[in-house]
């Protein structure tokens, strides 16, 4: 610590190693907010249905998403990454899961909200397993923080089903 | 920048930055703002710089005391003695 350079560069050290604690502090602390986010779909109308040539099935759905997802929302979120998910079940697969619709919630302010809309992303099984098949929406959520560790949860809507025959 | 002054100056550092922190944790916490927390934290930071990085006179108030020239000389060092080795055989 005798010259101006040595104590610059131990105030340099011992202020970023605190930096680090306070940001490993910030990210622990959100372990403990309060996590009740809701959600809700319909399926308002099925748009089409159909089998493409190369025996591929596809489904085109208008969807009713109503969600609130403002308590995933703490003082070290920067942002909400959210999608729906087609989660089904095929002989082939136990588990087949196609992204429709998904969003980044930028803050607090859009995380309450409802909205209308066909599939973003095309809802294609491939095969043709999609006729009278019970599926389920997924709301999936990644949380992304400011520092520290990301957290992603879901939540599991089940008992929609698809029309017996290709419209 | 004396021994003392040096002493002071590193524990005075720790501190600063320790109690900015912690003070930007809590701020942050209570008030859900990120950005608080980082700025108060940066403004503890740059306070403990201006107040432990320059060499203030504040730092110099225990020089040390070296001996005058002339002490010296009454104390003269030691000379190394010629002593008679023995050679190995």
């Amino acid at each position: 610590m005798h010259s101006f350079g040595y104590r610059a560069n131990a105030l340099l050290a011992f202020s970023v190693t605190a930096l680090a604690f306070i940001c490993a502090i910030a990210s622990l602390s959100d372990n403990f907010s309060n996590q009740n986010p809701s959600a809700e779909i319909q399926i308002l109308n099925i748009n089409r249905f159909k089998k493409q040539s190369y025996e591929n099935d596809e489904v085109s759905l208008t969807l009713d998403i109503t969600a609130d997802l403002e308590s995933l929302f703490t003082w070290n979120t920067k942002q909400v990454f959210a999608f729906v998910a087609a989660e089904y079940e095929t002989p082939k697969n136990s588990l087949n899961q196609v992204s429709l619709w998904d969003a980044i919630i930028p803050d607090k302010e859009h995380a309450k909200f409802r909205i209308q809309t066909s599939n973003k992303y095309r809802f294609i099984d491939q095969g043709h397993n999609l006729r009278g098949k019970e599926f389920n929406l997924t709301l999936h959520w990644h949380v992304m923080p400011k520092t520290g560790k990301m957290f992603a949860d879901k939540i599991v809507m089940p008992g929609y089903s698809l029309p017996d025959a290709y419209k | 920048m004396d021994w003392q002054g040096q002493k002071v100056v590193e524990q005075l550092m720790q501190i600063l930055l320790v109690i900015s922190g912690v003070v930007a944790v809590v701020v942050g916490y209570a008030t859900e703002s990120f950005r608080a927390m980082m700025l108060i934290y940066a403004g503890g930071v740059v306070l403990a710089t201006l107040i432990t990085v320059p060499n203030w006179p504040f730092y110099n108030h225990h020089p040390l005391k070296w001996l005058d020239p002339s002490e010296a000389e009454k104390h003269p060092k030691p000379q190394v003695v010629a002593k008679k080795r023995f050679s190995k055989k």
